[in-house]
């Protein structure tokens, strides 16, 4: 039972940050049907921003900082340079620009920063607290928990109650009328680029510490959990999202607990095909009518 | 109603009876190349040898990815972990022929035959969740298979010898060749062969009816349904036969390595793959051709231009492992934007301009 309680929390608590990571990618979906597979290597490089500055201030906290503006940062760059150019018409090609771009940023780390695992450290104990003999959960969870809670319902609040986030929708949904009605349609694609990339910083730099560290690869794992997590949601669902994160952290922690941590990646495939085999759409998406 | 010979016409264009039969013309082209092969091969060295194999095994695996992505508009992330099946069944194959102790020239070829046996069994599964799935989600799922795949080899380590990997053992050339046959030469007489036979049947495939499904699938799905083409049984064919090929790619490699690890088959290397198909042109296989060269070249000149800087060996070497991934992303990108054709796309637009030019000069 203590083992149980243990790997649900800690299940639990991966899964948040999977929610955020694959909520950023919803983000990115809605605005620009794209789906970013470059966002692990974007988020990587944001970390290693991150360590730079961390270990030449000393601060963890100016490093964490540092991170999310320059997931910001290099997301909006992302966009004005690279994804605004491509030729939208087939939905091969952006996915194929991304992949270029996870070539291109895991090189470019590579030679600056080697290839070697370089630690990420965590800015609270990680060893859990015990209520009544039972191992809870750690003070790290708990920053984790209230971090993605502040990000999601900060995002959830901006969508749904202020004016960009009302203009972002619009954008998305049609961008033909929200130009002609005003919106800077152009600016608010680079706006959802720019916040999906700092989520995306946001969750490597939650995550990282209880990896085995800052690597070029480090989040290639992480990104198809994520990307898992956006499907079993639904990718046009940012509720979905955090539900499904929630569920393959849970999943992951269940399996590398009770059956070893080496069939983790063979659990994300089984669920992945699994969740598309029986409905492609994702298990929250509203059945869809046959595009024609 | 158009005339018999066009409706029987295997490519979709108007039949030219002056240039004879498809298959014969595909296998003229064959030929030469093959002569032209084995002429090179007597003309460099060893090395150059071993790098033109390593062409030809990448082929395979482009040209495939080729059949897939460029004509049957299916995008595969996952083809890495379709070398990695092929390699793994040729290593397994190879180890249990040498410890019964058996030899002879038809064990390879029975090896490459499992390999691409095999590779075609975990291509169908893959293939019938991919004909389900579209875009974004197709490119997830194998983007999972190209993670996955190399992981299981660690996960079943009593089988797979986790991170060392297998060894492959292969038998030296035959005696009739003579005694000092170079070892180079004959691995680029066998990964020729071998890559020129799937060439061909690629290369008939797609100028037979066939070929003509697979593109009127990746161009309109309704369309082809309502013309009678059973789309889901066409994609899973072409992820199959994809997949046959990629095995086979990897199968190669393989030979030629004489071992196998995970390490060889990471997600990069499916990325690289696609990236050779892309920057090649898509849905030609001379494109393929062009991706295959680059994938040797590239990595082999950043070598060269980091050995003529003087750099401290721990800049060097961080250098030349990440300075052709960092070219081959940059290259990919540009290509995206400014040629979606790829260099055979950029080719046959220069060999188009140049043959519009001349009878305007004549006249």
């Amino acid at each position: 039972m203590d083992r149980f309680v243990f790997l649900t929390v800690d299940g639990l608590s991966r899964g948040a940050v999977y929610a955020a990571f694959a909520l950023a990618l919803v983000l990115i979906w809605r605005a620009a049907r794209v789906v970013n597979f470059a966002q692990g290597a974007m988020a990587v490089a944001a970390a290693y921003v991150a360590y730079t500055v961390s270990t030449a201030t000393g601060s963890y906290w100016l490093g964490f900082v540092v991170a999310i503006v320059a997931g910001l940062l290099l997301g909006a760059l992302v966009d004005r340079v690279v994804m605004r150019h491509v030729d939208h018409a087939s939905p091969l090609n952006p996915v194929i620009v991304a992949l270029g771009l996870v070539l291109l940023i895991q090189a470019v780390l590579g030679m600056v920063y080697g290839s070697e695992f370089r630690p990420a450290e965590a800015p609270f104990s990680r060893s859990a607290l015990t209520v009544g003999g039972v191992a809870v959960l750690s003070p790290y969870d708990l920053f984790v928990f209230a971090t993605i809670g502040v990000v999601v319902s900060g995002l959830a609040w901006m969508f749904a109650r202020t004016p960009v986030g009302l203009r972002m929708r619009a954008a998305a949904f049609a961008p033909e009328v929200s130009r002609l009605l005003g919106v800077n349609v152009g600016g608010m694609l680079t706006l959802g680029w720019a916040l999906a990339s700092g989520v995306g910083a946001l969750a490597a730099m939650l995550v990282l510490p209880t990896e085995l560290g800052l690597h070029p690869h480090a989040m290639d794992l992480v990104f198809v959990s994520a990307f898992t997590a956006a499907v079993v949601g639904g990718l046009d669902s940012p509720p979905g999202a955090v539900v499904g994160g929630l569920v393959v952290g849970l999943l992951l922690s269940y399996v590398s607990g009770y059956a070893g941590s080496d069939l983790t990646p063979l659990a994300v495939l089984v669920l992945l095909l699994a969740v598309l085999l029986v409905r492609p759409g994702g298990l929250f998406a509203p059945v869809a009518a046959r595009r024609v | 109603m158009p005339p018999r010979e066009q409706l029987d016409d295997p490519g979709g264009r108007p039949v030219d009876r002056r240039r004879g039969s498809t298959l014969l013309r595909h296998l003229a082209v064959v030929l030469a190349a093959g002569l032209l092969l084995v002429a090179i091969s007597y003309s460099v060295e060893p090395f150059r040898n071993f790098q033109l194999a390593t062409v030809a095994a990448y082929l395979c695996a482009t040209a495939g990815l080729t059949v897939l992505t460029g004509l049957n508009g299916q995008l595969s992330l996952g083809h890495g972990a379709l070398m990695a099946t092929g390699a793994y069944t040729v290593a397994l194959c190879q180890t249990a022929f040498a410890d019964r102790g058996m030899t002879g020239g038809w064990l390879l070829p029975l090896s490459l035959a499992a390999a691409i046996a095999s590779t075609v069994a975990v291509g169908a599964v893959v293939g019938v969740a991919a004909a389900r799935l579209r875009g974004p989600y197709l490119a997830g799922v194998t983007l999972a298979v190209a993670v996955v795949v190399p992981a299981l080899a660690v996960t079943f380590d009593g089988v797979f010898n986790g991170e060392q990997g297998l060894s492959v053992p292969v038998e030296p050339p035959p005696l009739s060749l003579g005694p000092y046959f170079p070892y180079e030469r004959w691995q680029l007489w066998v990964t020729g062969a071998a890559t020129l036979l799937a060439l061909l049947l690629l290369a008939n495939l797609i100028r037979s009816r066939y070929g003509r499904i697979f593109r009127a699938v990746r161009d309109d799905e309704v369309a082809a349904r309502l013309a009678g083409i059973h789309v889901a049984r066409t994609q899973v064919l072409a992820f199959v036969v994809s997949a046959a090929t990629a095995g086979l790619g990897g199968a190669l490699l393989a030979v030629l390595a004489q071992s196998v690890s995970p390490g060889a088959f990471s997600l990069t290397l499916s990325l690289f793959l696609l990236m050779a198909v892309v920057i090649g042109g898509l849905g030609r296989l001379t494109g393929a051709l062009w991706g295959a060269v680059l994938l040797v070249a590239l990595p082999d000149l950043t070598h060269s231009v980091t050995e003529m800087l003087t750099l401290s060996p721990a800049v060097a070497q961080r250098l030349e492992g990440n300075l052709p991934l960092a070219i081959f992303g940059l290259t990919l990108i540009v290509v995206m934007i400014a040629a979606p054709g790829g260099v055979q796309g950029l080719l046959s637009r220069l060999g188009r301009a140049l043959l519009a030019r001349r009878p305007t000069r004549r006249s």
